[in-house]
């Protein structure tokens, strides 16, 4: 019956094509995470009256993430390309791919991270600081756990932008799903191959929507 | 033990310069349960900010045991913040730990070991009422409950001296009662100093052996709760004293019992320590075979003992009138003869 539904649809192909995307989609999600919680802190701790008060680094973080988030995403990986070549050897591929993927979501995901941090309870930062604790301990140990489901339902939210990312980014050759549905559906008018495509992706941005709705809510104990 | 001189916070913001701490100074004994009361807005919270350096004092010295808690360098005003504990109006734990955990994070930041860490904290949930509340959260706690992990973590790294911030002032009368009995205890217990910050008189009058009254940032008032209850001398103390006592100032209703006649006298009894306790206006009456009315009177508790206001209309002979109130006086009870004014 999908043979019927479905007649230019290469199992084999759909397969290697899905894995591309969930691979490029997982590491981009844990460098964003990465890139995302660090500059998110960094414009939380060097705001006014904060732990780092830096008006000058607030500044610089807070223009750099508004450049990043400002730039189209299709843009921002012909922008890229010489570093892309420069820090993976190619060009080509899900691996040149994460380079754009995590410079393009980390700025949005730091604004996320810096609104989940403002939330963070003022009064239990003053605790911590009143039980004689460390910057360190304060981001480790106060404002990190504090805003945690925050922090989850921001990298659910960016973890769902990168799919339809991961999409763009195979147009211009990354594989995955979107190269499939362009290269092997749209160009050779075999639209069953893009809806293919479409449902696999729709299926994959579920299962990221509901895992974050899942740990979102077992670590809220609020 | 704790010796504090003429200190004063300035806040600067653009053109405005706002006094939240002016000139205070004063020392806080070893095993005192200090209380400051004032209306909002009178610095009090900027002052017990000062005494950790959660706010930078602009002026003025701390000193604890001798240290000089203003100079000190940040590294090791972190280590002396962990013998300083600190209780909060709305408790600031943690809601992601349970209350073991919320209780071990001051031992975490001294740097204790997991084993030392949790025996030390199951003895605290004991000392303050909570076992079997261990794993809870927050969330899951009431009022009462989130005040005693509070206090437990304030003890965790056996503190010198605990600085109270408006600690009952989220919790209703009767929690805010079992809270203040937890901290008379704890200060038994553990001869802990304890220095408390509220706007309500009942707090001061049920707990603190001394009080200061802060407005505008001074201190305008400071001394033994009693003397301070009987003889309020600022306007402002009047009238926190009244918000505990109404009866001290509706004088007023019993004009009409006040005449010129000599052989009637209105007079308003102060007592206060034991004397509140001894069965004098009947002593009084047997001695003396006079007509005694009372009128309204009213009795509290302090730390320091009881005190009581009565005010009796008195009927005899001028002569026997005279002797019967010396008789009072010489009992040790304040007199006051109230006439028309």
């Amino acid at each position: 019956m999908l043979s019927e539904l479905f007649p230019n649809v290469n199992i084999e192909d759909l397969w290697v094509a899905t894995q591309e995307t969930l691979y490029m989609t997982v590491i981009a999600v844990i460098g964003t995470l990465i890139l995302g919680i660090l500059l998110g802190l960094l414009l939380f701790l060097t705001e006014r009256g904060n732990l780092w008060e830096n008006t000058i680094l607030n500044f610089i973080t807070a223009t750099v993430v508004n450049v990043f988030r400002a730039i189209p995403f299709i843009i921002l990986i012909l922008l890229l390309f010489p570093f892309t070549d420069f820090l993976i050897g190619t060009i080509r591929g899900w691996k040149a791919a994460l380079p754009a993927l995590i410079i393009g979501a980390a700025p949005f995901y730091a604004r996320l991270v810096e609104i989940g941090l403002k939330e963070v309870d003022k009064g239990v930062i003053e605790a911590a600081k009143a039980m004689g604790a460390k910057t360190n301990t304060i981001i480790f140990k106060v404002l990190l756990p504090e805003s945690m489901p925050a922090l989850i339902s921001g990298i659910t939210v960016t973890a769902i932008a990168l799919i339809s990312y991961t999409a763009m980014a195979g147009i211009i050759g990354a594989g995955g799903l979107g190269d499939l549905a362009y290269m092997k559906g749209f160009q050779r008018r075999d639209f069953d191959v893009v809806l293919a495509c479409t449902i696999l992706i729709i299926i994959i941005v579920f299962i990221f929507q509901i895992i974050g709705d899942l740990l979102s809510k077992a670590i809220d104990k609020r | 033990m704790l010796n504090i001189k003429n200190l004063s916070k300035i806040y600067q913001s653009n053109k405005k310069k706002v006094q939240a701490v002016d000139n205070v100074s004063l020392q806080i004994d070893k095993g005192e349960i200090f209380g400051v009361i004032g209306y909002s807005g009178a610095g009090k919270s900027t002052f017990v900010r000062l005494i950790n350096r959660l706010e930078e004092p602009t002026e003025g010295s701390i000193t604890i045991h001798d240290q000089d808690i203003t100079n000190m360098p940040q590294h090791l005003l972190r280590t002396k913040r962990q013998k300083i504990g600190m209780i909060f109006q709305h408790f600031n734990l943690l809601w992601s730990r349970t209350v073991l955990e919320n209780i071990s994070f001051p031992l975490e930041i001294a740097g204790i070991s997991r084993k030392e860490r949790k025996e030390k904290a199951l003895e605290l949930v004991e000392l303050v009422g909570l076992t079997g509340k261990e794993d809870a959260y927050p969330s899951q706690l009431s009022g009462g409950q989130k005040q005693r992990v509070g206090i437990a973590r304030a003890l965790a790294n056996d503190p010198e001296v605990l600085l109270c911030d408006e600690a009952t002032s989220a919790l209703d009368p009767e929690t805010t009662d079992d809270i203040l009995d937890l901290l008379v205890s704890i200060n038994k217990k553990l001869g802990l100093t304890i220095i408390l910050i509220t706007h309500e008189m009942h707090v001061i009058q049920k707990i603190c052996h001394r009080v200061a009254v802060m407005e505008n940032g001074k201190v305008v008032e400071l001394g033994d709760v009693l003397d301070v209850f009987v003889k309020p001398q600022s306007p402002t103390t009047k009238r926190f004293v009244q918000q505990l006592n109404p009866l001290e100032h509706e004088e007023g209703n019993l004009t009409s019992f006040i005449n010129d006649r000599e052989d009637n006298e209105v007079v308003k009894l102060h007592f206060i320590g034991k004397d509140a306790s001894r069965a004098l206006i009947s002593e009084v009456i047997k001695s003396f075979d006079i007509e005694v009315n009372i009128l309204q009177g009213s009795i509290s508790p302090t730390q320091e003992g009881a005190y009581g206001t009565l005010f009796i209309e008195i009927h005899a002979e001028k002569d026997v009138l005279t002797k019967a109130i010396h008789f009072i006086e010489d009992a040790g009870v304040e007199v006051e003869v109230l006439k028309h004014a």
